[in-house]
């Protein structure tokens, strides 16, 4: 899942400046699961945004909406009408709902509510670490399911580096060392003298390092027939 | 030999080795380098150059190996995996050769969060372990790519460190194992507080015939204070300095000349360990005083080799 974090009022409320009507647009998609952005947080986020303005003596004239999923432009198009009677738009999805606000309605400013933290997991009540960081060529099969690129403070391959002790890392003793973890878990399943390989270099084109990404799947294109 | 250099000369000859370490200043003064070139020349056999240590902007390695060649010292530059990407690390080893650096060190790096950049964004295109295996390719004359030189190979020793105080402990074994394998020929490892401990690694190294495979050299560092010892122990990941020694210097009059008694008997205690090459002394912004530690621990004058 994708995680995000709501951004401070006192910023959200700088990109408004100097507008006197904004839809606040929910997405219904991770950031509802992970408390930043969903329905609930779009009314929160409304109240703020209507008292803050109201103390100021300049009332904002603020809609809210949550549709099911931003990053989808199908539903985008049900609040078109909604985005026509604003000056701007206050987008809480993730960073990639908000761009495809941004594309979906080219001619309305589409303002950030949210930074985008990471792809991760919830691991307690109001507690959650990254996981993945699609970098597009998946080592799992070697790591016993433990990502040394998300979860290694260095990425190495071939850890763990000189500053794992007692299990953590050497940047936090709040971090798991990834890789005391992998070692950890490939002990228990016998499988630990795997570890005794060199992983070769990483083919970091297939990252965002080859640029940003596009993936196309010529089945489902002719499947569609368009 | 693969590099000719002093320090494969003299772990070829099977001499006690001998190697040291400058940390170049924040500054492009590069008197402070050839002040310590000056003072160190003879004692040792090579001097590392650190490469911005603990994530802090200093002085470069190479250029600071530049002047200790030009000092008639020999260097041993560190490249750490952080700051660069394999075009650029492989770019530099071709420079460092040129210059007629043959001894380079590979190493992961400190998080840049420890430095006076925490902001900064980490490379990590590559780790030491594939640092090693691409530096061995170019010595036979390939780049990590795959691709042919069409020139004359660099001619280097390749080293790496091994820290055998940190965890999982059995595992640091084969990790070295696993450095041998990608083409280093010597070793230095994290400064040794804790003899117990590194005789124990030591052991297991042994037991696995390593040490016939990768010379070893054991970090000897100098502690100032029980203070600094306490400091280590605690605060800094991946050390340990026993009990032993925050004793001994917290009860000394003067902890300073304790710190250094310690190293000393350190070094005469490892000396007779076997399968040991050497020891690398690593006196933290405390550089003059190597060749005291070297004459009182029966180092010096150093043997030609």
């Amino acid at each position: 899942m994708i995680i995000a974090e709501r951004k401070p009022i006192d910023e959200i409320l700088k990109f408004l400046n100097k507008h006197q009507k904004v839809l606040v647009l929910g997405c219904g998609g991770c950031v509802t699961v992970c408390l930043a952005g969903g329905e609930t947080e779009t009314g929160i986020l409304h109240s703020q945004l209507t008292m803050a303005r109201n103390k100021e003596g300049r009332p904002l004239d603020v809609i809210e909406k949550t549709v099911e999923r931003q990053c989808d432009f199908e539903y985008l198009a049900g609040v078109r009408h909604l985005v026509k009677e604003v000056d701007a738009v206050l987008s809480l999805a993730c960073g990639i709902g908000i761009q495809t606000c941004a594309e979906a309605f080219p001619e309305k400013l589409v303002w950030p509510g949210v930074n985008t933290k990471f792809l991760g997991v919830n691991l307690n009540v109001g507690e959650w670490a990254e996981r993945c960081q699609a970098c597009g060529h998946c080592v799992l099969d070697k790591t016993g399911g433990i990502c040394p690129v998300a979860r290694c403070s260095k990425s190495i391959f071939n850890g763990p580096c000189g500053g794992s002790q007692g299990g953590k890392c050497e940047v936090s003793p709040d971090t798991d060392c990834a890789w005391a973890l992998i070692y950890d878990r490939l002990s228990r399943l016998g499988e630990v003298d795997s570890l005794r390989e060199i992983m070769p270099v990483k083919d970091w084109s297939f990252s965002r390092d080859g640029g940003p990404r596009k993936l196309v799947r010529e089945d489902l294109e002719l499947e569609s027939g368009q | 030999m693969k590099a000719d250099s002093n320090l494969e000369r003299m772990l070829e000859s099977g001499s006690f080795t001998v190697t040291g370490e400058i940390g170049p200043p924040k500054s492009c003064n590069g008197d402070v380098v050839r002040h310590h070139a000056k003072m160190l020349k003879g004692c040792c056999e090579s001097f590392n150059l650190t490469d911005n240590q603990t994530a802090i902007v200093r002085l470069s390695s190479i250029a600071a190996g530049k002047i200790l060649l030009e000092e008639g010292c020999e260097p041993n530059i560190q490249i750490v995996c952080r700051d660069r990407n394999r075009i650029a690390i492989q770019s530099d080893v071709l420079g460092a050769a040129a210059l007629g650096i043959k001894n380079i060190l590979c190493l992961s790096g400190d998080h840049q969060k420890f430095g006076n950049h925490p902001t900064s964004k980490n490379v990590y295109d590559i780790d030491s372990i594939q640092l090693i295996k691409i530096l061995d390719g170019m010595r036979n004359g390939y780049f990590a790519n795959g691709e042919e030189m069409r020139d004359e190979p660099p001619k280097i020793l390749i080293g790496c460190a091994a820290n055998p105080f940190a965890d999982p402990f059995e595992f640091r074994v084969t990790r070295l194992e696993k450095k041998a394998d990608a083409g280093a020929d010597f070793c230095q490892t994290q400064c040794v507080l804790d003899l117990e401990r590194f005789e124990r690694w030591m052991e297991m190294v042994r037991a696995r015939g390593l040490h016939k495979r990768i010379k070893i050299l054991a970090g000897i560092t100098p502690l100032k204070s029980a203070k600094v010892a306490k400091y280590m122990n605690n605060n800094v990941a991946g050390m340990m300095v026993s009990e032993e020694y925050i004793n001994r210097l917290e009860h000394a009059d003067d902890p300073k000349a304790e710190g250094i008694n310690i190293a000393v008997e350190q070094i005469q205690h490892l000396k007779n360990i076997e399968g040991l090459a050497g020891v690398h002394i690593m006196a933290i912004a405390w550089e003059e005083i190597i060749p005291e530690i070297c004459k009182r621990a029966g180092l010096n004058p150093r043997p030609q080799a």
